[in-house]
């Protein structure tokens, strides 16, 4: 078995325009709050009103944006729908917490907690979808989208003419989220989003979205990327990533002068923000470095956007002005690396080619 | 009885977010569930709060709500008749 | 037959013990967990019965050798004794030195300690420290710090299935060469949140719970952690390691049928079934026995019944519900019933399906209601959750 693993379809929905053809290339949506929503499409074209009326956020945009990565596809029934999400279906989770605490413990009503599991969406695209196969949900905070990669890869070795549906969802609720102002994890002072990757204060922003694609081992297929390969570890001092990315491409046999560009997860914390900036600084001086979550925000599914982005790039075989974070010019577009992190947990390494 | 009926319509079409349906769209004698309103049985747990929280009844077995729940019509009539609030 | 996983290690703590070696003397002696709500502050305490363990967070907290202030949530506590007590029984002593991966199961995290101290967030930051508990990853976090792995470390949420999908996906990952050695299985600890929950679904039995039986009335919910430590055959060679069993089948399905409640011919669970006997390369007339999911839900158990008959046919093997032991102990179950059925081959005993008197109508299958002695080869798990999620395991004797 090959092992190989390919991207033929693949959605975002996200804080900025990108269902919206090219539109993210050309327009930017400058956020100005510190905790911000993801930008609806129209759900209804891709649901039904009765199946609706008990979705929360998340979701609608998981149902939606796997339906958008399916359509793209040409696949009508998956092998397998594996979800990643740090948070599941907060908004529901909270409003039932509330309950519980607020009415205590009486009048409450079933369809909340229902909602709350964490694999609702993943459940709720199998019943739309009614598809039977193989269905699992990783709640790794930074690394939950990662991890569900990292299965889709596996079931990609185990069989062959495999299908796979994978995505990152995460939602906004408005109590549980403002708590990380609390704890630091969010800014306390204002910021203009667009700036968030100079920022040197402690904390970040929180935003959703939802990211999902098709992967599969026929290379048959009209693909659009290859996956090289897909890592996570838990935790890691600075110097320990270096030692990991060293490792990563070795493996691959990959050079870092063979890399057109890197997607840092950069985030503006400058508590956190020093594991890129150690590498940006050294091993990848001279590589064109890459920046997105001053535009789509920060959440624990946000990384499965470079994804999307790294897709759109080899696409386009061009950036948008706004996410470069050097000023290196590359004019092909062939090898992607992704990086990101979460306050020094949860990394991740990526290697995407083009096909 | 016909305020009953109106206001239970009213409430099913709140609590159970049923967003593209009008008051005027369920007759009394609809049936709730299957090829009426095409209710299924999470709506029937949130109907069993809604006749405590609002009426004062309390079901203890879910299995009871199959008949209580047939109609708007049979609906207000159980409520009319065990109604403690 | 496939060869399967190896399996060196094991640990549980449950509402019938701290350790393996209790859990098995309260299975053996035939005596459950179940009884009144004492540590959760809930005023459903007299309505339900539960698989509560005994123990408060401090006492926990002394288990571990926590500092006083520390971030567990009970759910993290319980999951640090289990899976210190699985490493300790596989022999290893270098957790962090060769490729570790910690893979854990958890439904709703550290729920217990958000909604304890979710209200009093904004007016004080005395439990600031907490606030990340609101992320069920922070869970295994929590487990993986104390333990000292770093590497590969992931949680599974598929509500009830959880921890027998995180065996099943470490399991897979020794298989393909991408980890050494891995510590799987799963924790849940009560939580107001999840007793409401199950209340809202009018589920929860007000008495003990009886699987399997007619007059079943629903589920007692529990809380648990167990995991199993899983190493590759080039490890259990090199440190000439004591093999305690192996996984050798697994499979995870979907039934596509409802939000919560299972289809009524049992499809999801029945094509778990089928395919995890296809992988252990075995033949249905070759399990010895079966732990059954067995809730005691009306829905469940009927429904698992059904798929049972369609797997087995009329030669349904021996099988129970361990359940009405220890509650349903959410995602923790995939891995508490692991241990049991382990416990199963290793002691040739079949752990009874207690309380259970009369069979269901709509479908009269005999569950083992006595301790018998009898050889066991393989054993075939169950764990289902909501979201239509289906697994099945097979275990065999090494």
């Amino acid at each position: 078995m090959s092992g190989k693993c390919f991207i033929n379809g693949i959605a975002g929905i996200s804080a900025q325009l990108t269902t919206d053809g090219d539109a993210f290339f050309d327009d930017v949506v400058e956020h100005t709050e510190l905790i911000f929503r993801a930008i609806d499409p129209d759900y209804k074209k891709y649901i039904k009103p009765a199946a609706m009326r008990r979705m929360s956020k998340s979701v609608k945009m998981g149902v939606t944006a796997s339906q958008m990565a399916l359509d793209q596809a040409g696949i009508e029934m998956p092998d397998a729908i594996i979800t990643g999400t740090g948070m599941g279906c907060k908004q529901d989770s909270e409003k039932f917490l509330e309950n519980i605490l607020h009415n205590d413990e009486q009048f409450l009503t079933p369809t909340l907690f229902i909602q709350s599991t964490h694999n609702t969406v993943g459940g709720q695209i199998a019943l739309g979808l009614n598809c039977k196969a193989y269905n699992v949900t990783y709640v790794q905070a930074a690394a939950s989208f990662e991890v569900a990669l990292m299965d889709a890869k596996l079931k990609l070795l185990e069989k062959e003419n495999q299908h796979i549906l994978v995505g990152g969802i995460d939602e906004i609720a408005k109590n549980s989220s403002r708590l990380h102002t609390l704890d630091g994890h969010i800014k306390s002072e204002p910021l203009a989003v667009i700036d968030l990757l100079f920022s040197t204060s402690s904390g970040t922003v929180t935003s959703e979205g939802a990211t999902f694609m098709t992967v599969t081992n026929d290379s048959s297929n009209k693909n659009i990327a290859e996956i090289l390969d897909v890592t996570i570890f838990n935790q890691a001092t600075p110097e320990e990533v270096e030692d990991e990315l060293k490792e990563f491409m070795q493996r691959n046999s990959v050079e870092i002068s063979d890399l057109d560009a890197v997607i840092l997860g950069t985030n503006g914390d400058g508590d956190f923000d020093l594991y890129y900036h150690k590498l940006q600084q050294g091993v990848f001086a001279d590589v064109q470095q890459i920046g997105y979550k001053h535009l789509i925000g920060e959440h624990h599914t946000a990384s499965a956007f470079a994804y999307w982005l790294g897709c759109k790039i080899f696409n386009k075989q061009q950036l948008p002005e706004i996410v470069k974070m050097n000023k290196k010019e590359t004019s092909s577009f062939k090898t992607i690396l992704l990086y990101n992190q979460y306050r020094g947990k949860n990394h991740s390494f990526a290697l995407l080619q083009q096909c | 009885m016909a305020d009953l009926q109106l206001e239970l319509k009213e409430k099913i079409i709140e609590q159970l977010s049923l967003e593209d349906i009008e008051v005027s769209d369920i007759d009394d004698n609809d049936p709730l569930f299957g090829d009426g309103l095409g209710l299924d049985s999470i709506d029937a747990l949130e109907l069993i709060v809604l006749l405590e929280k609002d009426y004062g009844i309390k079901l203890k077995d879910p299995k009871e709500g199959k008949a209580i729940f047939e109609s708007i019509g049979v609906m207000a009539a159980y409520i009319e008749n065990n109604r403690t609030k | 037959m496939k060869n399967g996983v190896a399996i060196t290690g094991m640990g549980i703590i449950s509402s019938i013990g701290d350790t393996v070696e209790d859990n098995l003397h309260a299975l053996r002696s035939e005596i459950g967990g179940i009884s009144r709500i004492e540590h959760v502050d809930t005023r459903k305490r007299d309505e339900i019965m539960v698989g509560e363990i005994k123990k408060t967070n401090d006492e926990l907290i002394n288990m571990l050798g926590l500092d006083t202030i520390n971030s567990f949530s009970r759910t993290a506590m319980l999951g640090a004794i289990a899976a210190k007590e699985a490493i300790h029984n596989a022999g290893i002593t270098d957790a962090i030195t060769s490729r570790t991966g910690f893979i854990s199961g958890t439904s709703v995290g550290g729920m217990d300690t958000t909604e304890k101290h979710y209200l009093d967030y904004t007016n004080t930051d005395t439990y600031h420290r907490y606030i990340e508990a609101q992320h069920a990853g922070f869970t295994t976090q929590s487990i993986s710090k104390y333990l000292g792995i770093r590497g590969y470390v992931s949680t599974i949420s598929t509500a009830c299935s959880s921890a027998a999908n995180a065996i099943m996906l470490g399991a897979r990952m020794i298989e393909a060469g991408q980890l050494d050695r891995v510590i799987v299985g799963g924790t849940d600890a009560l939580s107001k949140f999840t007793i409401n929950g199950f209340g809202t679904l009018m589920i929860l039995s007000d008495d003990v719970c009886t699987p399997f039986d007619e007059h079943r009335k629903g589920l007692n919910l529990g809380e648990a952690a167990a995991y199993l430590v899983l190493e590759s055959d080039q490890m259990v060679a090199q440190e000439n390691k004591k093999v305690l069993a192996r996984v050798n089948g697994w499979a995870n399905t979907n039934d596509a049928f409802h939000q919560t409640a299972s289809s009524s011919n049992g499809e999801g669970a029945y094509l778990a079934m089928k395919e995890a006997l296809e992988v252990a390369q075995l033949d249905h007339s070759q399990i010895d026995y079966v732990n059954a999911h067995g809730t005691a839900t009306p829905n469940n158990d009927l429904s698992e019944g059904i798929a049972l008959t369609r797997i087995f046919g009329d030669q349904v093997p021996v099988f129970s519900s361990t359940k009405a032991y220890t509650g349903h102990t959410l995602a923790a179950a995939g891995s508490v019933e692991a241990v049991f059925s382990i416990l199963s081959m290793q002691e040739e005993i079949i752990f009874p399906n207690l309380n259970f008197e009369t069979k269901m109508e709509a479908c009269p299958i005999t569950p083992q209601t006595k301790l018998s002695s009898q050889a066991v080869k393989t054993v075939l798990s169950n764990s289902f959750g909501f979201g239509g999620n289906c697994s099945t395991l097979i275990f065999k004797k090494q």
